[in-house]
């Protein structure tokens, strides 16, 4: 590559980049992992539902039980694998305690109450808002216990303190489904900001 | 698929299943390869005159990681580890009937007639008959039974351990799999670990009588470390061998190792 080629580049100069190449491969890796996850795990719970409804069979991913497992416990090596990476790096590069904290109620409940007004900017997206770091660690929370849920579940034998502490094996069911269900919440609601504030896909399309 | 010039066929329905149940029977090396190869090969589109091609891809990966999660699991699986003990007070009464069939269906065997066979690698391949079952050294658990579909049940089992019944007959404990058939037509395997485990029994009666028919008469697996389709009801035989044998439930693509 010659230097006139490096001088004309479009690129930006690093410090304007938002997120890290490794946060938006990981994201978008993750996403598709959790469809995944959420859709087969639909199918196995068709099998014995704990609540007076089924997900349409149109909706969800694999066809029966023993294929939703399939799904289920494939897709799930990739969540993991792409989740480790990503908290690895949000720890070590010090992004989740940057991005993420301080977090005070306070500015919670002013950032609320301004985004409900409209008064809430979006100028700079390299800095969340309080609701957006309230909503970021809540579903990385709800990340941890989806996955303590699943491997409570999994293994009652292997892993039964945990799934002691998860309130038994009926209960973790009862676990596993609320944090999916959170999830699938927070996941509406952010697709819905990314559309409202279109420059924040982009950011995590290009990075800036 | 373009290059495939005549592709009068689709892929036959069980060609997963058939491809899988061909890749067991051959050594992990080998089997990785074979997997790995079987579309591209063709040869199983030239000897079959149908295509493997179209549905097999994501099947394919999607049993592969199955048999990974196999080996995952053996290597989660600490022998020593109890299943939790309940209470007599914790048993779930009426305990959940469950089969691939009505309980009407149910298998009425003749005690009288019934006899236990062994094959494979055992020194003793006698037949038992119910009353020599019967008189082995009893053991008691009061455990909780998972089904795959989600619900579980806490159950009391009595009957011989596994391992001691497996002693008793000469069994190689260096084989790979131990394989009940049921008089059902049902059949399951499991590794031989699992099956030497101390919880792992022969089980001749449940909840202070004996095993009632549809729970399983005259003699039935309980393994209180694995999902509940591992526990076979209705067994009258039981073969120790290096062949895996998968069973009625693992060929409809239910993970074989199924550990807890």
């Amino acid at each position: 590559m010659t230097s006139s080629s490096v001088d004309s580049s479009p690129e930006p100069p690093a410090r304007t980049t938002i997120h890290p190449v490794v946060v938006r491969l990981t994201h978008w890796i993750n996403a598709f992992a959790m469809v995944l996850m959420i859709l087969s795990g639909w199918e196995i719970y068709n099998a014995y539902p704990i609540l007076p409804f089924k997900f349409p069979a149109s909706i969800t991913l694999g066809d029966g039980l023993a294929s939703g497992i399939l799904w289920h416990f494939a897709a799930m090596w990739l969540l993991v694998v792409n989740g480790l990476l990503y908290v690895g790096y949000g720890f070590i590069s010090g992004r989740f305690r940057r991005k993420l904290l301080p977090l005070h109620p306070g500015a919670v409940i002013a950032d609320a109450k301004a985004a409900l007004s409209g008064k809430l900017d979006h100028d700079n997206l390299s800095q969340y808002n309080a609701v957006q770091r309230l909503l970021y660690v809540s579903v990385l929370l709800a990340g941890l216990l989806v996955t303590l849920s699943g491997l409570a579940m999994w293994k009652p034998v292997q892993l039964q303190e945990l799934t002691a502490l998860m309130g038994g094996f009926d209960n973790a069911r009862i676990v596993h489904f609320a944090a999916m269900a959170f999830i699938v919440l927070f996941t509406l609601v952010h697709v819905a900001m990314a559309f409202l504030v279109p420059r924040s896909l982009l950011a995590m399309l290009r990075g800036r | 698929m373009n290059e495939v010039p005549d592709l009068r066929r689709g892929p036959h329905p069980d060609t997963a299943v058939i491809l899988k149940e061909a890749s067991r029977l051959l050594d992990p090396p080998t089997r990785r390869l074979f997997l790995r190869n079987a579309v591209g090969l063709g040869t199983l589109t030239m000897l079959s005159g149908c295509t493997v091609v179209d549905d097999i891809s994501a099947q394919r990966v999607l049993n592969q990681m199955s048999n990974f999660n196999d080996r995952v699991q053996a290597w989660l699986f600490n022998p020593q580890r109890l299943a939790k003990q309940y209470p007599a007070s914790a048993i779930t009464r009426p305990f959940p009937f469950n089969a691939f069939y009505g309980r009407e269906k149910a298998p009425e065997v003749d005690a009288e007639a019934y006899r236990l066979e062994i094959a494979g690698m055992a020194e003793k391949t006698d037949q038992w008959t119910l009353p020599d079952l019967h008189a082995l050294p009893r053991t008691s658990q009061i455990t909780r039974h998972i089904c795959i579909e989600g619900w579980s049940a806490v159950g009391h089992w009595e009957g011989v351990r596994l391992s001691d019944f497996l002693a008793r007959i000469g069994a190689d404990i260096t084989a790979k799999f131990v394989t009940f058939r049921c008089e059902d037509n049902y059949s399951t395997s499991i590794d031989m670990a699992s099956a030497l485990h101390p919880q792992t029994q022969l089980t001749f009666w449940f909840d202070g009588e004996v095993l009632p028919r549809i729970y399983g008469f005259p003699v039935r697996l309980r393994i209180p470390t694995k999902l509940g389709f591992k526990s076979a009801k209705h067994i009258f035989e039981i073969e120790i061998g290096n062949e895996y044998t998968g069973g009625y439930w693992e060929t409809y693509g239910y993970n074989w190792f199924s550990g807890l």
